[in-house]
């Protein structure tokens, strides 16, 4: 056994576990935060995701020991993040995945939700195409991957207090101009924040 | 005006599932809890001599059980009694489980199994489908003299026919298989708790192997993360051993399959070798249609019968056939037994006929679009089983809309290429069929009930045994109950599915949980709205008020099949499924023709779903399952050597990510049918059958080559590229 020190969700937490149990290991089973998943503990699922000092990082291949000294953020800790920072509610990428349908099993979406939170947070506006890098990392078995896009856009979009552009069933829904002034609306907005971010503070690193 | 019906309800599973709190069987916290593993066979065939235990273990630290074990009957119950829970001397596949050990921990377990020395005599082993010397189930539809047409083609008519291979496909639900069950209780009852599809096809298999009745056996399900037909048949197994572990330990056990157990282990989809050839007249119209399907069913009978029922009822695609005949058989090899993912059998089939089509296309002059089109069953045809389609018949409504959204209908198809360099691009089409439920008289043979209970606060309680495995199940039954009652959703609670409460409604497969369970979902609110009577008042005030008067709460009805269905078992005649879901894809590709790499850059489909309760979940299905599709079209691999699953982690057996998935183009087309809740009909696996053959079209419209297999791998493409050039040299 070797004792533990972890900082999680902005709390000092004090453990034991054999010295060569992992991350996901002490937070699962020590710590009783099982909000991490184990999908296949050899770095290739992305459901263990955790953020370390803000990065993304899998939980299966992280020795505990080593995550001492380092800010640890899990799934349980994004609300009460996003609740201490002055937010309300769940964090906004929790709210937008939930009403996208970016989650169905739910499994995977741990792990996704903390990649797109990490992403935001280096890029507040990030392109459809830099949104699917972010992610790549994490496999999701349900979805088709598109509604998880929309609610990484969605979060995106309310940040920058516009709708979203509408989706290809929503738009067929819509009047045809009505849809093309959303989806203008939207683009605009975008472009715009991503100019006024360029080479800014909390810009792309 | 409905409140529910067509709009996006919060899903009840959300909250917890975002905020990390949803409970999955490795979540689970069971005090003194034990570790269960299992002893596999390391040889697909042979015989079981006995079992060496290491003299220098401790074997009093830790639990054994072999099939002398086995209170009840050695059989995982399901379809045939052909597979043992435990081998007691034959092996018939890689992997088969000869022995349980359940440990204090997981290193102590991995001692143990390392301890258990099993003495096994190989034997010569069948790995070839064709080859094979058993057969499990032959399927024979006939209609009119197909035969005679080949015998005899008529003036001007032309004969196409090819021969088409599919691959296995793994489900990969990201949350591995796994149960914790618990000692029996003093009255000899069982209980457990996982991952599953289907509560009571769980309890049924434990009530034989344990010996004791079906109501003794408790299984409840937890959060499951994924199923896709995976979580169908292999729960059975997996809880038997638990319950068989925690009965022999005394203590309640965790039997959770890491990848590696997983992925070496359960059931994927049957590999299948297809022969279709038809006859056209030369304007295109279809004249008779011939199939031999064969499928790989791996070393036990599982679930094949029905999964090659399906795969024969799909063979004809969505097509008019004056004249066919299908047979399909599917054979014993010593593969690890294949079962239940997704489509279930069609789109093996499907990807034959569609291929097949493309080529008549070719043959014949006419466009793919254009020959589907002429030839695609419309409302008052019949199918080859003799069905006539009455009702929901979206065929032509599917192939006008995804006409309109891509203009498919005037892409020059297989036209020669202008551009120069290696990447070529090509379009490529699907129109394909899936019967949402049961088989023929399945539905009324298994009459799948639901009950609701008004509770004393006038909220009305759901019980179903359909499971929410991310397809959502919850806000489907919340929406149909709500509407159905004249209620609030908020009105509407959730039971978990627990045999110990539900009823059995039948498994969660077969694309029946919305169609055919919240079909009977609805009558049963309809009956209950009915006893309460409509007021001003609110629901709950109304109810409360009822309960008050002495009312009873408690309603259960059972499913009633549609008045005037039929269907013969013995001849294959008849009703094969209740209503059918159309739907067309065309994919984009582009094609590298140096290095044979494909690259799926858009997919549209028009689904015909009857009626979209709630579009955002029927989107995320068509979705979900159309990218299923397309990493089974080209990417995903599964091989076995010597019968084992080569691809033995998530870094060999490849699914698509973020970059790999195409851009979706959903366009819902609605066709209500009326033997469904509000016009709905099932959906969940008619997105899984289009899109392989779609993307095979387009890599032939990219490149001339004529894809016969799935997975259509690079190397696979290349063959076929040397295959062209060598020809053009000759």
């Amino acid at each position: 056994m070797r004792p533990l020190r972890l900082t999680v969700n902005g709390d000092t937490l004090e453990t034991a576990a054999p010295a060569h149990w992992t991350l996901l290991e002490v937070l699962r089973y020590r710590l009783g935060l099982t909000g991490s998943k184990q999908g296949c503990d050899k770095g290739d699922c992305g459901a263990c995701t955790v953020l370390v000092d803000g990065r993304p990082q899998l939980a299966c291949l992280t020795l505990a020991a080593l995550a001492e000294g380092h800010a640890i953020t899990t799934i349980e800790g994004l609300m009460p993040l996003h609740v201490a920072a002055g937010g309300d509610g769940p964090d906004p990428v929790q709210g937008a995945f939930d009403r996208c349908g970016a989650l169905q099993c739910g499994f995977c979406q741990p792990g996704m939700m903390l990649s797109a939170r990490a992403l935001l947070n280096r890029n507040p506006c990030p392109t459809r195409g830099e949104i699917r890098e972010a992610l790549s990392g994490n496999l999701c078995r349900c979805t088709g991957y598109t509604q998880i896009f929309e609610a990484v856009e969605l979060a995106v979009a309310e940040s920058l207090g516009v709708a979203p552009a509408p989706r290809a069933w929503e738009e067929q829904r819509m009047k045809p101009a009505e849809a093309q002034e959303q989806a203008r609306r939207a683009a605009a907005a975008l472009a715009a924040a991503r100019e006024r971010n360029d080479g800014g503070p909390g810009a792309r690193s | 005006m409905e409140r529910y019906i067509g709009r996006d309800l919060a899903r009840p599973d959300g909250p917890a599932k975002v905020e990390g709190r949803a409970v999955y069987v490795a979540d689970l916290d069971v005090p003194g809890a034990w570790v269960g593993g299992v002893v596999r066979s390391t040889v697909a065939r042979g015989l079981l001599l006995g079992l060496d235990f290491d003299p220098g273990f401790d074997w009093r630290t830790v639990a054994v059980a072999t099939a002398a074990d086995v209170p009840g009957e050695n059989v995982v119950a399901l379809i045939a009694d052909d597979q043992p829970l435990l081998v007691a001397r034959e092996i018939e596949h890689w992997g088969e489980p000869l022995a349980l050990v359940a440990a204090p921990d997981e290193l102590q377990l991995a001692r143990a199994l390392a301890a258990v020395r099993p003495r096994i005599e190989a034997r010569a082993a069948c790995f070839d489908l064709e080859r094979s010397p058993r057969v499990f189930k032959s399927i024979r539809v006939a209609q009119g003299d197909a035969g005679a047409v080949f015998r005899d083609v008529p003036p001007g008519a032309r004969v196409v026919e090819g021969t088409y291979r599919t691959d296995s496909q793994e489900q990969l639900y990201v949350e591995t298989q796994g149960f914790v069950a618990f000692p029996p209780a003093s009255d000899g009852s069982v209980t457990v708790r996982g991952s599953l599809q289907c509560p009571h096809y769980v309890q049924k298999a434990l009530a034989r192997a344990l010996g004791i009745a079906p109501e003794e056996a408790r299984v409840v399900q937890l959060a499951t993360g994924g199923g896709f037909g995976g979580k169908e048949d292999y729960p059975s197994v997996l809880a038997c051993h638990a319950a068989l572990l925690a009965r022999v330990a005394r203590r309640p056990v965790r039997l959770i399959l890491g990848r590696h157990e997983d992925l070496a282990v359960t059931p994927k989809r049957h590999p299948a070798r297809v022969r279709v050839r038809a006859a056209f007249a030369a304007d295109g119209t279809g004249l008779a249609l011939e199939a031999d399907v064969l499928f790989d069913g791996g070393a036990y009978t599982t679930l094949s019968p029905v999964v090659l029922s399906r795969g024969v009822l799909h063979a004809s695609g969505p097509y008019r056939w004056p004249a066919a005949e299908i047979r399909g058989s599917v054979v014993a090899t010593n593969h690890v037994p294949y079962g239940a993912f997704r489509g279930f059998g069609a789109p093996q089939t499907c990807l034959a006929i569609e291929r097949l089509m493309d080529r008549a296309a070719r043959e014949l002059g006419i466009h793919p679009f254009e020959l589907r089109l002429r030839n695609a069953l419309r409302p008052g045809d019949t199918t080859v089983t003799g069905q006539r389609l009455e009702h929901s018949v979206g065929s032509l409504e599917v192939l006008e809309a995804i006409a309109r959204r891509t203009g498919f209908d005037r892409h020059a198809w297989g036209a020669p290429h202008a551009e120069s360099g290696p990447r070529r691009r090509g379009l490529g089409f699907s129109f394909f069929f899936h019967g949402a439920g049961f088989t023929g008289s399945g539905e009324e043979l298994l009459r799948g009930r639901v009950s609701l209970a008004l509770l004393p606060d006038g909220r009305v309680e759901v019980l179903a045994g359909s499971t929410e495995i991310g397809q959502g199940t919850q806000a489907l039954f919340t929406a149909i109950a709500a509407e159905a009652l004249g209620a609030d959703a908020a009105d509407v609670v959730l039971a978990t599915p627990d045999t110990a409460r539900v009823p059995d409604s039948g498994p969660t497969v077969a694309s029946r949980t919305c169609m055919v369970v919240g079909g009977v979902l609805a009558a049963a609110a309809a009956e209950l709205r009915q006893r309460v009577g409509d007021g001003a008042a609110s629901w709950r005030e109304r109810a409360r008020a009822f309960l008050a008067g002495g009312g009873d709460g408690a309603v259960t009805r059972a499913y009633a099949p549609p008045p005037g269905a039929r269907w013969d078992e013995h001849s294959y005649r008849g009703d094969a499924y209740p209503v059918y879901g159309w739907a067309a894809d065309v994919a984009e590709v582009f094609v590298d023709e140096d290095t044979g790499e494909v690259d799926v850059a858009r997919l549209w489909t028009a689904v015909d779903v009857g009626r979209a309760l709630q579009p955002r979940l029927v989107t995320g299905q068509i979705e979900g399952g159309a990218l299923q599709a397309v990493g089974w079209a080209h990417r995903e691999v599964v091989s076995a050597r010597d019968g084992r699953c080569e691809q033995d982690r998530l870094a060999t057996c490849i699914v698509p990510t973020t970059l790999d998935a195409p851009r979706f183009d959903v366009t819902l087309v609605e066709v209500p049918y009326p033997g469904g809740p509000f016009g709905a009909k099932g959906v969940g696996e008619l997105p899984m059958d289009g899109g392989a053959p779609a993307v095979l079209s387009a890599i032939e419209d990219a490149t001339g080559i004529h894809p016969a297999q799935v997975p259509a791998t690079p190397e696979r493409i290349l063959d076929l590229l040397v295959a062209r050039a060598e020809e053009a040299h000759a």
